[in-house]
């Protein structure tokens, strides 16, 4: 029975369902990455997520409109992530309790305009499958990697575009200052409280992006607590990946493999308990990440509200 | 000024509701009051809406919001806040507290007893406690999981069936066993493949089960809880046909919907409503089933079901009902 698990149709199979179930994770975590390296943990991902799910369901729900729904997630996400530098960076409020807040905020909220604008198990047409022209057509790689909907590809891009941005320009070596030292980026004249402010905010709209990712494009359908604690999930995955983009996203992808392998397990017949089967990812996830811990430093200023001295 | 006059008035409300718990012993103030406490929204499509639609039913057969009484807390995942809404609506004297979620069975075990005046209902579960106030329900749901895993293997040109279950218990794991004893039966070599995500509420992970099962050849699905809107949807996306149970989820794929097993829990409601007037708080434990018609298949009119799978259908329902046919699951 298990060699049934190396039929080539099945690890096909696992790749491109692992592939896609990365998705969300990795906007949250890009983002969660961005306002770490700043020095600011956002514990409310999963809110802002919920609130993007939502929004974008909602617009895509009553118009039909796609892009006009990513657009609202975004901008949804934009604003509450504003909100949690607002309190995390200009009141310097203790952040794992601010972001809980915003968790909080943003679950009961969701909930709470579903209900009166919604109040109903509901579908929409979600983003297609949009295979890219000839690399799709590629055998056994086109199917795995080229045949997803537009907000997969996007989330694999934002990967070198994150790394790009903090290792490769300016304006990243003034996060990983403000994240490290914000003293003395301070005394170089970098504004710590604008650049957290950007970090976080960016980390809003991606956070709005991957809740979109789930109501509008994997799922097509909002319901209360739709996430179902997956933005914790990628917070997590910023500490496995050691604050890099490119660990972020080794990370992700064993994490939603593993996921896809137990599915795949139980679905064929091999016999594994179905409550064995479903701890493994986070299992392995966790195991992983005591193993790795002692890898990377995380961010000296993490956490930390910034207060001029003097 | 505005203070004072809320104040009064919510003074008024509760001598008024303190007023109506002292005389709910004795049952005859013209109003039931039932109060019901669920995990998930009243409009889940599934386990909750099942209970919350039977409750509507009875109040407009007993003639409106006056001869009885709906107050409900949905979404009450959290079980503390279950137990303390449970509370809270037994010392505002409902007649009849449901607490609909077997989640729900210590905290009522425990609360019962302080309000013995007081009748208390739980379910899905076979357990009154041996307390003289309160009454259990479940559902047989393997009888129509058994109904509909003998159209789905009637249907099926694949040979595959697929199945997203929840969590590996109560009538979710009877519903999923009832289905593969229907389908094996009707068609010996077919084969079901049984997937459980590890959750009540993960439609990610549920959608993605259905893509799996999908991938792996299955034309039928079937699925249990309220995660499985997420694996509807995948079903509707390519073209597969799905059963539903708990509540008729033809709404939300109209086009491959087959049939839901349906939960009506009137029969079981007005039973425990009729002992409670006639003095007797509990101790009995109810099932639904194809018999008592607590559970109904229906069938979706917008999906051209072939005669002969109706016949057939109708014949199942018809065997489990007389004995003829006995599902070997579970109890």
């Amino acid at each position: 029975m298990i060699s049934e698990l190396f039929a080539g149709s099945v690890i096909i199979g696992i790749l491109t369902s692992g592939i896609r179930l990365a998705t969300p994770y990795l906007y949250a975590a890009i983002g969660e990455t961005l306002g770490q390296r700043s020095g600011v943990l956002n514990l409310g991902v999963d809110g802002i997520m919920l609130m993007g799910a939502f929004s974008g369901f909602y617009v895509v729900f009553a118009t039909g409109n796609l892009w006009a729904g990513l657009l609202v997630a975004m901008l949804v996400g934009a604003l509450m992530g504003l909100a949690m530098a607002f309190i995390s960076v200009t009141l310097h409020a203790e952040q794992g309790i601010s972001g809980i807040g915003v968790y909080l905020f943003g679950l009961g909220m969701s909930d709470l305009l579903f209900q009166k604008l919604v109040n109903n198990v509901e579908t929409v047409r979600g983003f297609p499958e949009a295979p890219i022209p000839l690399l799709s057509k590629i055998p056994v790689i086109g199917e795995i990697f080229f045949s997803h909907n537009v907000l997969v590809y996007g989330a694999y891009l934002m990967v070198p575009l994150a790394w790009f941005v903090i290792h490769r320009t300016t304006l990243g070596l003034k996060i990983r200052a403000v994240g490290e030292n914000p003293q003395a980026a301070d005394t170089l004249g970098v504004s710590v409280a604008k650049i957290r402010y950007l970090t976080v905010t960016i980390g809003g709209v991606l956070s709005g992006i991957a809740g979109a990712s789930l109501s509008i494009a994997l799922l097509n359908v909002f319901q209360q607590n739709l996430t179902n604690g997956l933005g914790f999930i990628a917070i997590a995955l910023v500490y496995f990946g050691g604050w890099r983009p490119g660990w972020v996203l080794a990370g992700s992808l064993l994490f939603s493999l593993i996921n896809s392998l137990q599915v795949w397990v139980q679905v064929k017949g091999i016999p594994v308990p179905s409550d064995i089967a479903v701890m493994m990812p986070y299992l392995l996830t966790i195991v992983v990440l005591v193993l790795s811990s002692q890898r990377v430093r995380q961010p000296s200023a993490l956490t930390k509200p910034f207060e001029r001295a003097g | 000024m505005k203070n004072k006059i809320i104040f009064l008035f919510l003074l008024v409300f509760a001598l008024a509701l303190a007023a109506c718990g002292g005389s709910t012993g004795g049952g005859d103030t013209g109003t039931f009051r039932v109060a019901v406490v669920m995990p998930s929204a009243i409009n889940d499509l599934a386990f909750s809406q099942s209970m919350y639609d039977a409750l509507i039913k009875i109040q407009t057969e007993m003639g409106g919001a006056e001869k009885f009484e709906i107050a409900y807390s949905d979404n009450m995942f959290v079980v503390e806040d279950a137990a303390a809404a449970i509370r809270d609506y037994a010392t505002q004297g409902y007649n009849l507290i449901i607490a609909h979620g077997s989640q729900y069975g210590a905290s009522l075990q425990e609360i019962a007893p302080d309000f013995p005046e007081t009748s208390f209902a739980w379910g899905t579960a076979g357990d009154t406690f041996g307390l003289p106030n309160v009454f259990s329900y479940e559902a047989l749901s393997q009888q129509g999981g058994y109904v509909n895993g003998v159209v789905a293997a009637a249907l099926s040109q694949s040979g595959t069936l697929g199945v997203v279950g929840p969590i590996e218990v109560g009538d979710a794991k009877l519903y999923v066993d009832g289905f593969i004893a229907g389908a094996k039966a009707q068609n010996a070599s077919i084969q079901v493949n049984v997937n459980y995500i590890g959750s009540f509420s993960d439609v990610a992970l549920a959608s993605e089960a259905a893509q799996t099962h999908a991938d792996a050849g299955a034309d039928v699905m079937t699925g249990s809880a309220q995660m499985v809107v997420g694996a509807i949807g995948v079903a509707e996306e390519r073209g597969i046909l799905w059963f539903g149970t708990q509540s008729n989820q033809a709404s939300l794929a109209p086009s491959i919907v087959v049939a839901s097993q349906v939960y009506d829990w009137t029969v079981v409601v007005n039973d425990i409503i009729a002992k409670i007037k006639s003095g007797t708080l509990g101790g009995e434990a109810y099932a639904l089933s194809l018999e008592n018609a607590g559970l109904l298949i229906e069938f979706n009119s917008d999906y051209n079901v072939p005669a002969d799978v109706k016949d057939l259908a109708e014949k199942t329902i018809q065997g489990i009902k007389d004995g003829s046919i006995t599902v070997n699951v579970g109890g």
